[in-house]
This record gives structure tokens, C-alpha cells and sequence, in this order.
């Protein structure tokens, strides 16, 4: 898709300078180009067209036609104006006097419940004592779900034999105070938007909780309905923020930008997964990148950053540059590589990743299955893969239950992988922490 | 309230005047830019789709062009009718993976009848699993459903009360346990004790994760060993606020577990659902049921007239 966008622009600005000036009906080709890659993306089109508008003013500027990479340059304003519009920098959740309440409200299956849990977590480790308040007392089970996640946690969950919201978040806060716990998320019943009786209970539920928070949950895999349901929550109820969830799969993600457009509310996080784990603050720069489809090597990068052991990269890197590289090694980046998350989401991030995956999925068991193959291997096997032969081969399939073939394209890929990297280090690229042609990844 | 009032009346609550305007230029014989416009908007907005909305505004021109003066369609008839015939395609070739019911097949011609519920995480699955067995039971069918999502938290719990609320039999075992076991138990004692219909509720997942549709395959598996022609029905749950995701939804569930139509659920919003068109168009897979509603009773047979009409109402 970059590439794509990159190429329609350098077409463009090739032809304007052909012509020497920037026409109105030149620009509006291209905007209408843009605005088609929003739409693509799920952006809401009043939303789109809004955003359109504002390249174009952008985009009469002299500024693209003076640039060497004029096409790369209108990209990086269409994303920087992007990330603009999508918001600042990421906002922390707002407190108020203690216990101060979050109130989570969205349409049915959004993810309020889940992500109760998941804020829960986050909250309590960031030092906080969190109470989760059970007050979705319509849908089927959702109170037992709450309390499973709490267990789940060892977080407190509120509950009550009382069928009315409203005096639930009265006797909840009572509850917090007595237990001195400070902080409160009450997960509401999913609603639609266009039922006015629901939605007055939650703005009586608003008016009594007090939430210095109220987040509007948003699935990510909304497409145009978007900002129609946004807009109403926003205008029926006081909301403070926005949480985007289920962004782990392949969705572009743009309700992104018509959820932010139409209420001018920030977006707090993103729900990158089903675990409590899987919470992630919200990047508007990355986002951008998603909704664009240019892949996110910035969070990648970061993400490896801070769960691989530093000393440990230090030494892999060593390693690369001497090409001394060992089944061993690698072993240990696989392991580290499973602790960053789920693994397809990761791999969306590299950039022209999401092009290569399409239709090709990663499974998370291979990596368990190579680790095993390389359990089986004798440590001078994995200091010196070349000594594996034929029988070697057949000894490490049997230890490992995996077949022959599996060993021989792990053992061929491993090989490609040091080429990879020998040719890297000659150019003295930087790898971003064992990433490239990695064993046991991808199609067959 | 029948279906057509409920569905309207869920519409008119809604369209908020912010939104594109539709109505008198709809109504004009008109066919100008701003009309196009209009048009094309109407379309978008609905999910329907950047690629297909510009087939069908190239086709609207043309017809305008040549159609014949005393049959005066407006602009917006033409549309509705291409939608309509898209919709109402039985007959798509689809791939292999898509086989879709027939008219002429009749539904129950194997006992037990069973339907495979698949779908994306809160799409709906559970709730219309109660209701189809409330659904059918009123057409007098004993129905079982088997609760194969072991994975999500009190998803056991949520399922028993709506086979209940079904009138179903339901088949469980403890939350962790494999699905793929569920459904051939389900399977097994639907069969001896002669039921008519297995529903088999499945967890929500992403399509792009491997291994979770991996074991979504299994479950299909499972069911086929026993009877060849189950699951007879396989049927993606989509919510209709779905964009254009869903149709990476439909290929990447009907390669894995096939598929033989669609459901779409929380159509009582403001959403049209309308990412059906290029899911329909492409693969071939009818909406067979809409979901309008928390209530059992919330479930319709699709129609596509009235589907397509909802798309163009103020
Ligand atoms: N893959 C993925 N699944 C998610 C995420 N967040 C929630 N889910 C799943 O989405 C489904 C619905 O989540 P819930 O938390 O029950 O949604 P809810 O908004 O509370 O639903 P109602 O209370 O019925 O309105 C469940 O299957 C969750 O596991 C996410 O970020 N990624
Ligand atoms: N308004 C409305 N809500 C619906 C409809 N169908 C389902 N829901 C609601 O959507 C939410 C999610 O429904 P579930 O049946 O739990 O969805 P699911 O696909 O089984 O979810 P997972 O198993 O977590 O993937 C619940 O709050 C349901 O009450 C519908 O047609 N209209
Ligand atoms: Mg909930
Ligand atoms: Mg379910």
C-alpha cells in the first residue's frame, strides 16, 4: 500500500512538473486517491472527507514540488497530518479524588468487559488498588465473566443480587471506601445507541458514579457506522476517552480517525488481544501507519526493546558482526521473540510484512515445534550445524517427534538466515534484533 | 410489530441529520453530479464498499443512458434492483469452500440437521445460537446445541442460559476441554436420542490467527467423520457494524471451516451492514437470517428488499 501511495504520488508530481503548476483539479485527483485508501481503510466518509480537505490545503503548498523524493515527501505529510489528526501524544487515564471511578460504555460486544479486566491490570500495576464492578446485569453470564477475570487477576470484583445499575455503582463505591481500595471500573451492559431507554439509564449511571473517566469501547473492525454510533454516545453521555479493541487481527483500523473526528476525544488504548495482558497504549504515529498500511517498524523496534534483555542484544549483535551466530542463540531469540506477543501481530508491524502474510498465516505452535528440534540437538550440534548429517538428522527428528523435513528446513533456513546476515553485516545495516528470514516462520 | 415496521422504525431513530442527506434527490428522475454524489455516498456509507460502489455507479450511467423513457426508473430503483440481484444470488459459483443451499435443497433432509456457528469475537455467535433453536423450535424441531467455546470466561455459563431460553438441549463439558471433543459428544448423543437440529456454538476468533482456526477446522473435522454432508449449514456471524474487515472475515473462515451463508446480528442500530454486497459478490454466501434484537425472538429470515431499501431510507 505504501509503495502504492508512494508511486501514485511521484506519477502525480511527475506530471505537474510537466505542466509547472499545481492545478486545483491536479490536487483533487489526488485527494480523491486518498481518500479512496481511507475508505479502503474503514474511515468513516464524513471523517475521510474532512481529512481530504486538509491535505489538499496541505498539499498547494510549494514545498512537495521543491523535494528531491517529491511522492515520499506527500506521503509524510498525508501521515504526519494523519497522526495529527488522530491526536497528540498518548493520554494517561484521568483520576479524581479517591476512590475515583472509570466507567467503560459501548455497544454490545465492543469489549467492555474484557477490557475492564485488561485496564484492571494495568492499573493495579502501576501500584493502584482497582475494584471491578459488575453492573451489566442483562447480558447472560456477565457477571460470572467479570468475576472469572477478577479471580483470574486476584482483582476484587463487585457484585450484587440487585438488578439495577444505578444503586450497584452506589453500594460499589461504599464498598471501595470501606476496603479502601482507589480506584473503581464499573463495566455497563452493552447498549445500542438508538435505545433511549437504555441510554438513559446510563446517564443516570453516569450522573450517580461521578467518573472522572467515562471510555467509549470501539471495535476496531467498525467500518462507517462508526462515527453514527460515536457521535450519539457522545451526545446522550459524557465520554472522556476512547478504546479501540481487537486491532490483533488484520483490520485497517480507521474508525480510528472517525471516532476521534467526530467526538474530539483522545484514544487511550488499543486492544491488541483476548488476554488481560494484551492492552497497549494508543501511538496516533502508528495508527497513522496502519490505517495507510505502512507497516510500524517504530513499535516493533520498541516493543523488542523492552522485553528483550538488553545485555543479551548487546552480545547478539556482537555475534552477528563476527557471524558467529548458533543454533543456540537463536534458540534464545525465539524465546524471547514469543514473550513479545502474539506473533502475527508482531509480524504486521514489519513494514511490506502485511503484504507477504496476506493469505499466510503464522502459527504460534511452530515455535514450539523449532524449539523443540533445537532441544534435541547436542550443544557442539548447535555450536556447529554443519556436522548434522543424515543420521545426526534422523536422531534429532525422533528426539523432538517432529519429521526429518522439518529438521532439514530448519536446518536449510537457519543457513539462509547467517547468509542474510553476513551480507548485512558487510553492508553494516543494522538488524533490527533477529528479525530477518527467521527459521520456522511463515508459509510452506 | 412485524419485521418491516421494526426494521424501519430501528432505522428512522437514527439517521441523524449530520449525515448525508438523502431523500429528494433520490426520489428525482435526476441523474446529475450531485445525484451521483448522493448516490454513491448512500452506498459507502453503508460498508458497502469502495470497489463495488463504483461498478455500480458505472453501471447506473450506463443504464440511465439507454434505458427506455415509459419505464422511468429513478436513479435509485436502478441501484436497488443491481443490489437485490446481487443479494438474491443462489447461483454464484462461489469457491469451493462456499457451497450454498439451494432453493430446491431442503433444509433437515439429514438428521440431525447440523449448523456450524463461526465468527469474530463478540459478533454474536452464542445469542443466535439461542435464538435459531428457539427459531426452529417453533417450526416444531428438537434442537441441541453444543457449547464449543471452552475458551472464553463464563462463555459456559452464558451458553446454558440461552438453551434455555431456546428450548434446547445443550452439551457441555468444562471450560478448557477441546471443542473438537464437545461437538463429536453433541454429535453423538443428538443422533441416539433422534433430535432434529445440532447448533454448535463456536468461540470467537480472528481469522488471522492460525492456530485458533486451526482448531476451528478440527470441530468441522469432527462432524464431518461422523456424517460426510455435516456440518450441512455453516454460517459466519457477522455484526453489522462490520467494515470492510468483513470480507477478510468471510475468506479466511469459509477456507477453514467452509461456509453456506451468512448471519447478520445488531441490525436494530444504525449500521447497514452492507459489507455483505462484496462478501455475497465474491464469494457467493446469502444472508440467511438478521439478527434485530437481545430477545429470543430477535431473528428474521433475510430479505433482501428490505435490506436494500434500509440503505437508501432517510
Ligand atoms: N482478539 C481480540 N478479542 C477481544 C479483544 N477485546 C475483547 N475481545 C473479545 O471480544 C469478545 C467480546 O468481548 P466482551 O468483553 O465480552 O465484550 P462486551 O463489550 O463486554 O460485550 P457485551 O457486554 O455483550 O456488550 C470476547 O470474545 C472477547 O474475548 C481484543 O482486543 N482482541
Ligand atoms: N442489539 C443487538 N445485540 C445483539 C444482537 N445479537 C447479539 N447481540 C449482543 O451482542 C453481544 C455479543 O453477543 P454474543 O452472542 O456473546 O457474541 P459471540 O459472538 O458469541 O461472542 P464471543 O463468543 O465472545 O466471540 C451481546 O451483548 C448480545 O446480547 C442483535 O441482533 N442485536
Ligand atoms: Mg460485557
Ligand atoms: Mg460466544
Amino acid at each position: 500500500m505504501l509503495e502504492q501511495l508512494t508511486d501514485r504520488f511521484e506519477k502525480f508530481v511527475r506530471n505537474l512538473r510537466g505542466q509547472g503548476k499545481l492545478t486545483e483539479k491536479n490536487v483533487q485527483d489526488t485527494v480523491r486517491q486518498v481518500r479512496r485508501i481511507m475508505l479502503e481503510a474503514d474511515v468513516s466518509l464524513p471523517a475521510a472527507k474532512a481529512f481530504v480537505k486538509t491535505i489538499q490545503e496541505k498539499s498547494l503548498g510549494q514545498d512537495v514540488l521543491k523535494s528531491i523524493t517529491p511522492g515520499q515527501q506527500m506521503v509524510k505529510i498525508i501521515h504526519d497530518e494523519l497522526a495529527a489528526f488522530l491526536g497528540g501524544q498518548a493520554e494517561p487515564i484521568r483520576f479524581g479524588k479517591s476512590p475515583s471511578t472509570i466507567l467503560m460504555v459501548g455497544l454490545n460486544g465492543a469489549g467492555k468487559t474484557t477490557t475492564c479486566a485488561k485496564l484492571a491490570l494495568h492499573l493495579k500495576r502501576s501500584g493502584r488498588q482497582p475494584l471491578l464492578v459488575a453492573a451489566d446485569t442483562k447480558r447472560p453470564a456477565a457477571i460470572e465473566q467479570l468475576v472469572l477475570l477478577g479471580k483470574q487477576l486476584d482483582i476484587p470484583v463487585f457484585t450484587s443480587d440487585d438488578k439495577n445499575p444505578v444503586r450497584i455503582a452506589k453500594d460499589a463505591r461504599k464498598h471501595a471506601q470501606k476496603e479502601s481500595l482507589d480506584c473503581i471500573i464499573i463495566d455497563s451492559a452493552g447498549r445500542m445507541h438508538v435505545d433511549g431507554e437504555l441510554m438513559d439509564e446510563l446517564k443516570r449511571l453516569q450522573s450517580i458514579a461521578n467518573p472522572p473517566e467515562t471510555l467509549l469501547v470501539v471495535d476496531g473492525m467498525t467500518g462507517q457506522d462508526a462515527v453514527r454510533s460515536a457521535k450519539a454516545f457522545s451526545e446522550r453521555i459524557d465520554i472522556t476517552g476512547l478504546i479501540l479493541t481487537k486491532l490483533d487481527g488484520d483490520a485497517r483500523g480507521g474508525a480510528a480517525l472517525s471516532i476521534r473526528w467526530i467526538t474530539d476525544k483522545p484514544i487511550k488504548f488499543v486492544g491488541v488481544g483476548e488476554k488481560p495482558a494484551d492492552l497497549d497504549a494508543f501511538h496516533p504515529d502508528r495508527m497513522a501507519g496502519r490505517i495507510l498500511g505502512m507497516g510500524d517498524i517504530v513499535s516493533l523496534v520498541e516493543k523488542a526493546q523492552s522485553t528483550v534483555d538488553a545485555e543479551q542484544a548487546a552480545k547478539l549483535a556482537q555475534k552477528v558482526a563476527k557471524q558467529e551466530l548458533t543454533l543456540e542463540d537463536f534458540r534464545e531469540q525465539l524465546i524471547q521473540l514469543k514473550n513479545m506477543g502474539p506473533i502475527d501481530s508482531l509480524l504486521q508491524m514489519i513494514p511490506g510484512m502485511r503484504g507477504a502474510l496476506k493469505g499466510m498465516q503464522v502459527d504460534e505452535s511452530e515455535f514450539t515445534g523449532v524449539t523443540a528440534i533445537i532441544d534435541s540437538m547436542t550443544v557442539k550440534e548447535r555450536q556447529i550445524p554443519r556436522i548434522i548429517d543424515g543420521s545426526r538428522r534422523r536422531r534429532i527428528a525422533r528426539g523432538s517427534g517432529r519429521s526429518v523435513q522439518d529438521v532439514n528446513r530448519l536446518l536449510n533456513q537457519f543457513d539462509q538466515m547467517r547468509k542474510m546476515l553476513k551480507r548485512m553485516g558487510k553492508r553494516g545495516g543494522k538488524m533490527p534484533l533477529g528479525l530477518p528470514g527467521m527459521p520456522g516462520l511463515g508459509g510452506r | 410489530m412485524n419485521l418491516l415496521t421494526r426494521f424501519k422504525d430501528g432505522l428512522q431513530r437514527t439517521r441523524t441529520q449530520t449525515f448525508s442527506k438523502i431523500g429528494a434527490i433520490f426520489k428525482s428522475g435526476k441523474l446529475d453530479e450531485d445525484s451521483i454524489e448522493e448516490l454513491e455516498d448512500a452506498l459507502l456509507e453503508a460498508d458497502i464498499g469502495v470497489s463495488i460502489v463504483d461498478d455500480l455507479i458505472e453501471k447506473l450511467k450506463d443504464e440511465f443512458a439507454n434505458r427506455k423513457k415509459d419505464k422511468n426508473l429513478s436513479p435509485a430503483e436502478i441501484l436497488k434492483s443491481h443490489l437485490i440481484t446481487i443479494l438474491n444470488n443462489r447461483h454464484h459459483t462461489g469457491t469451493e469452500s462456499c457451497q450454498v443451499l439451494t432453493p430446491n435443497t431442503t433444509r433437515f433432509s439429514h438428521k440431525p440437521w447440523v449448523i456450524l456457528l463461526v465468527g469474530v469475537n463478540g459478533s454474536g455467535k452464542t445469542t443466535t445460537a439461542g435464538k435459531l433453536a428457539y427459531y426452529y423450535g417453533l417450526q416444531g424441531k428438537k434442537s441441541v446445541i453444543a457449547a464449543c467455546d471452552t475458551f472464553r470466561a463464563a462463555a459456559v455459563e452464558q451458553i446454558e442460559v440461552w438453551a434455555q431460553r431456546g428450548g434446547a438441549r445443550l452439551v457441555k463439558q468444562k471450560s478448557g476441554a477441546d471443542p473438537a471433543s464437545v461437538a463429536y459428544d453433541a454429535y453423538k448423543s443428538t443422533q441416539a436420542r433422534s433430535e432434529d437440529l445440532l447448533i454448535v456454538d463456536t468461540a470467537g476468533r480472528l481469522q488471522s490467527k492460525r492456530n485458533l482456526m486451526e482448531e476451528l477446522g478440527k470441530v468441522a473435522r469432527v462432524l464431518r467423520k461422523h456424517d460426510p454432508t455435516a456440518p450441512h449449514e455453516v454460517l459466519l456471524v457477522i455484526d453489522a457494524t462490520t467494515g470492510q474487515n468483513g470480507l477478510s472475515q468471510a475468506r479466511g473462515f469459509t477456507s477453514v471451516a467452509g461456509g453456506t451463508g451468512l448471519i447478520i446480528t445488531k441490525l436494530d442500530g444504525t449500521a447497514r451492514g452492507g459489507v455483505v454486497v462484496p462478501i455475497q459478490s465474491e464469494l457467493g454466501l446469502p444472508v440467511e437470517f438478521i439478527g434485530l434484537g437481545e430477545g429470543v425472538d430477535d431473528l428474521h429470515p433475510f430479505d433482501a428488499k428490505v435490506f436494500v431499501n434500509a440503505i437508501f431510507e432517510e
